[in-house]
């Protein structure tokens, strides 16, 4: 069967990806996607873990499921709320550029 | 080598490779298509790991949700980007370098876990049990409180989404 290292290890690779992408994209679309990428290797990570618990334990165990669900509830609620900033902010400056988006500055 | 690790292998190096290219890829609209890859990759790894609800899950929400919100904003917002030759901020290197960086760190920590080598074997077919996991999701003694929260949250945020993105007339003047 499947070492658990390489499921760790692929969810590691794609965190990083994704950090890359966060850093270093201009457009905020971007940008959300690459924060999708990282909560989606999260994802990977605590599906491993559950089986690997499960399969230690013998019976199902539950917190990790609810922590996955969470995590889809919170990126489901964190890119609906995103792109609504990014249109409302377009909408006045014409830009999706992270850098040219200075509406807060005093 | 068993079949269950060449298809893994195969999958993580799709996914990785998708992953990859939405953070490279020039034209944004190709990016978002790159991210369904991956995310269908995701899914396919989580049904490796035998977790056939949240694989489904997983196609719902993300390839079939989010993935068309994320296409519809760039559908909505794509006029200037697509003629710049590069989508990356000029010292991208730095933000490699940490990612890199990060992995190593990363992977050599987790190296030092004894049950790093641990083998996944393959569970009961009936392991996932939705019922007991749909229970614990409404019982007091177990995650109601979290499950309410996390609803109240979704609410909140979708409301808020709408409020944001609303077209204020006397605003546009």
């Amino acid at each position: 069967m499947i070492p658990l290292s390489w499921y760790l290890i692929a969810a590691a690779a794609l965190f990083c990806i994704g950090l890359f992408g966060v850093l270093s994209r201009k457009n905020a679309v971007s940008i959300l996607m690459s924060v999708e990428l990282m909560l989606n290797a999260v994802n990977i990570n605590l599906v491993a873990f559950w089986h690997y618990h499960t399969q230690l334990q013998g019976t199902s165990q539950i917190a990790p499921q609810v922590f996955v669900a969470m995590v889809f509830i919170v990126a489901a609620a964190e890119v609906a709320v995103g792109l609504a900033l990014i249109i409302s902010a377009y909408r006045r400056r014409e830009t999706p550029v992270v850098d040219e988006m200075t509406l807060l500055k005093g | 080598m068993s079949g269950l690790q060449v298809v893994f292998l195969i999958v993580a190096v799709v996914t990785l490779f998708s992953g990859v290219m939405v953070v490279a890829s020039r034209k944004m609209m190709h990016s978002a298509l790159w991210l369904i890859m991956t995310l269908l990759g995701v899914a396919i790894l989580f049904a490796t790991l035998q977790a056939g609800f949240f694989a489904i899950v997983q196609v719902l929400v993300y390839i079939g949700a989010i993935s068309i919100l994320i296409i519809f904003t760039l559908m909505l917002t794509r006029r200037v980007m697509d003629e710049e030759t590069t989508q990356v901020i000029k010292g991208w290197w730095l933000p490699a370098l940490m990612a890199v960086i990060l992995f190593g760190l990363l992977a050599g920590l987790l190296a030092t876990w004894e049950d790093f080598q641990g083998m996944l074997n393959e569970l009961p077919a009936d392991v996932e049990n939705l019922a007991a996991f749909g229970t614990a999701l409404v019982n007091p003694a177990g995650y109601v409180i979290p499950f309410e929260v996390a609803s109240i949250l979704l609410l909140a945020a979708l409301v808020g989404a709408i409020y944001i993105a609303m077209e204020r007339k006397e605003k546009a003047e």
